[in-house]
């Protein structure tokens, strides 16, 4: 494609082809929202129908992660944003740095997903054959906190006597668990293979004040990803907590 | 079009009500609002999310064309999620605890929930 330096030849100036790509990517996330969007109405349905089941599901999941998680992400959303900045007021080392940052606070958030998920399979809480809710109150592991797992019990017994097919059901909130998550996940790996290709053209010096848009394309959708996960923490870690 | 840069400032100011909105959640989610603790998160999550789009995705500082493109996201998800719902909402299921559905045979319960 003819091109001029950064500008492509169908475009008359940088600014017009900025506008155009933020336009193009906008209209790339609304397929996304409408995405996930189906996800969370699978949700909400099952949910609504299994309310006992849900509960219980997420209480099993550690809302010290999940809430960390949640920070480390804001915080790499921060960052992205500073890295914006940094190309339009045109401090190339900046860049380089808030990328990098950025792709730190994603990698140690996937980090952390893979802990849990590496829980739930010791936990027999992955759907199929083995799940069983009732495992972990009646298996303790080392580290694990026994006062804490006599009242998930008690919990989970009372639970058994109001929805008999709490395994069931529980498997339903799991799926979607491990499948909202895993999209999640899968987003942040892709915007992690973006920030890469990002930091070689910041160690290149390829962003300044006049030409940054892939900076600001890819942080767009690095923020969309971390809005999905503002709606993902209370829906899945935080439903009858209060308990 | 002048590209307007948000200030370093603004970022921190969001990134800490975004902090701040988060200790609320977690916070609300540990009280017995009855039916309301839902409505409590997703209204946070809302302005959680606001923010983002707002500041951090510069949509208060784009073109009138972005920003109309971002309002018919949540136009065609509304669109999607209301006129399910209104539809599962008003068909009668067997969901009372009790009554199972996925120990029927694998494709009766399909079609219920």
């Amino acid at each position: 494609m003819h091109r001029t330096g950064d500008l492509y030849g169908h475009f008359q100036t940088l600014e017009q082809q900025k506008e155009t790509a933020t336009l193009g990517m906008w209209i790339f996330l609304v397929t996304e929202v409408l995405f996930f969007g189906g996800m969370f109405l699978a949700y909400t349905i099952n949910r609504t129908a299994f309310s006992t089941a849900f509960g219980i599901g997420s209480n099993t999941l550690d809302i010290k992660l999940g809430a960390g998680n949640t920070v480390v992400l804001i915080m790499s959303s921060l960052t992205m944003a500073m890295a914006v900045w940094s190309a339009q007021v045109g401090k190339k080392k900046l860049v380089s740095f808030f990328l990098i940052a950025t792709l730190g606070l994603g990698t140690v958030f996937l980090g952390v997903k893979a802990v849990e998920y590496k829980q739930k399979f010791d936990h027999h809480l992955i759907p199929g054959r083995s799940f069983d809710m009732k495992y972990h109150p009646t298996h303790p592991m080392a580290g694990d906190d026994l006062k804490e797992l006599a009242l998930e019990k008690e919990e989970v017994d009372k639970a058994f006597a109001v929805d008999p097919d709490i395994n069931f059901h529980g498997q339903l909130y799991f799926s979607l668990y491990f499948g909202m998550t895993g999209l999640h996940a899968l987003h942040m790996i892709i915007g992690a293979g973006l920030l890469l290709w990002l930091i070689k053209g910041s160690f290149a010096g390829r962003f300044t004040p006049q030409y940054n848009t892939p900076v600001e394309i890819v942080g767009l959708y690095w923020h969309f990803v971390d809005i999905v996960w503002i709606y993902l923490f209370p829906l899945l870690y935080l439903i009858d907590r209060h308990r | 079009m002048s590209e307007h840069i948000v200030s370093p400032k603004i970022y921190i100011g969001i990134f800490a009500a975004l902090m701040l909105g988060t200790g609320i959640t977690v916070w609300a989610a540990f009280q017995n609002f009855h039916q309301f603790n839902i409505v409590i998160a997703l209204v946070i999550a809302t302005i959680k999310a606001t923010l983002v789009v707002l500041y951090f995705m510069h949509a208060r500082y784009s073109s009138k064309r972005t920003q109309l493109v971002i309002v018919c996201s949540v136009f065609w998800l509304a669109i999607m999620l209301a006129l399910t719902l209104t539809d599962y909402t008003t068909r009668s299921h067997e969901t009372q605890p009790g009554v199972s559905h996925l120990a029927r045979p694998a494709a009766s319960h399909l079609f219920r929930v």
